[in-house]
């Protein structure tokens, strides 16, 4: 028997927050030592850590595990990240939409909550410009031997644990204000996706060729 | 006391361009020059999410490394307190992809620095020296704290770091990655430019 919810979501079962749900919580998924240790096959784990070697070499011959380069863009000075980012972007939003069309891939993406992406992101940069590595980076540079760089690693986990304690206090809430679900631009436009990226691509190269001329 | 700062003061006057870099920077700034091209390197790295996706199945992150890294080492401590927190009820911390992935970062990148004789071994970076000068061993381990913290915080509520975020989902035009990106940036200039060329 249902009781009638007073909240209007018909969806809403499926999204409860486990801080609301009742008992059922002291169940066999509370006990940690029923928790399994690895999240999926070892095979993919050695997958992610050959694609993990190429993304730092990668990550360092492009100059961007370097403390000054990163800290360049922030500033506005320096634009190899910028350059890197938006190239990156160039290939993959080709690549990802002519797999898609063949049915090789499905979108791996995340949800839209304009409080987490907001707040979050804002929080993320004051961080980011205090470390100057961010989480990809830094590992990058670990690599390459920045000692700061350890500290660094020793700061993130810290603020991931801080999270998740947060989230006993209710304090991970704000991060779900404005929940939108999976959104695309050209969703949101109601434009076609090729049609979009026939759009977007000259526009990004426009930027990087402004870039260039601008002489950075 | 008194004598420590007098000694800290003579030499702080004895090498004058520790006080005057730490006053004013150079303008403009020498920036490094990459080994390779930065087009080269983001059409790879773009290549290479479109890859992972085909092959894996799994898209490029960073930041949730931490997060299970953290809850993994919570695991081995206090396994009962991990337990009790929602977050990591919900997502249970795991050895997984993304900690694989982070942990060959950092190999991908020794491999590449000791190929071109870039191997680094300097707490204190250029600019920030710089900045603040070549004793400020205890500022930069606060900055790396207080930044590593912050930004696993911020990452956490926006879902993703500018891996996930910022190249990964960009690239696949979602909604969410294109406004944490921009913030991230927002953010990241107005307190760089707050530290570095207030």
């Amino acid at each position: 028997m249902n009781t009638p919810s007073t909240m209007p979501h018909p969806e809403a079962p499926t999204a409860t927050p486990p801080a609301d749900s009742p008992e059922k919580e002291h169940g066999a998924e509370s006990d940690p030592r029923n928790w399994g240790w690895l999240e999926t096959s070892p095979g993919k784990l050695a997958a992610g850590l050959v694609f993990g070697v190429v993304f730092g070499f990668l990550l360092q011959k492009g100059g961007v595990a370097k403390f000054d380069i990163l800290l360049g863009v922030l500033l506005l000075e320096n634009f190899i990240v910028v350059k890197v980012m938006l190239t990156a972007i160039i290939v993959g939003m080709i690549g990802t939409y002519f797999l898609r069309k063949q049915g090789r891939i499905d979108l791996k993406i995340n949800e839209t909550k304009l409080g987490g992406n907001i707040i979050g992101g804002l929080i993320f940069g004051a961080g980011f410009a205090l470390l100057a590595y961010c989480p990809g980076t830094n590992a990058a540079a670990v690599g390459q031997g920045n000692l700061d760089a350890i500290t660094g690693v020793v700061g993130l986990l810290l603020g991931s644990y801080l999270y998740a304690l947060s989230s006993k206090f209710g304090g991970t809430s704000v991060s779900d204000w404005g929940k939108l679900g999976k959104l695309t631009l050209p969703k949101i436009l109601g434009m076609p996706q090729g049609v979009f990226i026939a759009i977007a691509v000259p526009v990004l190269i426009g930027i990087l060729v402004g870039l260039e001329f601008a002489g950075f | 006391m008194k004598i420590t700062q007098l000694t800290t003061g003579v030499i702080v006057a004895l090498v004058p361009g520790m006080v005057q870099a730490a006053s004013e920077l150079p303008t403009p700034y020498p920036y490094p020059e990459p080994a390779w091209s930065p087009y080269l390197v983001g059409g790879l790295i773009g290549a290479l999410v479109v890859l992972t996706l085909a092959l894996a199945g799994k898209k490029i992150g960073a930041s949730s490394a931490y997060s299970d890294g953290a809850g993994l080492i919570g695991r081995l401590v206090a396994p009962r307190h991990i337990a009790s927190l929602p977050y990591y009820r919900d997502s249970k911390p795991m050895i997984g992809w993304t900690l694989f992935f982070v942990v060959g970062a950092i190999i991908g990148s020794s491999i590449a620095a000791w190929s071109g004789g870039e191997l680094n071994g300097l707490y204190l970076q250029d600019m920030w020296v710089a900045r603040f000068g070549g004793d400020s061993v205890a500022l930069r381990t606060v900055f790396a704290l207080a930044g590593g913290a912050l930004m696993a915080f911020g990452a956490r509520m926006a879902g993703g770091c500018t891996s996930g975020h910022g190249i990964s989902g960009t690239l696949q035009l979602a909604v969410s990655s294109w406004i944490s990106v921009i913030c991230f940036f927002v953010g990241g200039i107005a307190v760089a430019l707050m530290i570095y060329r207030l």
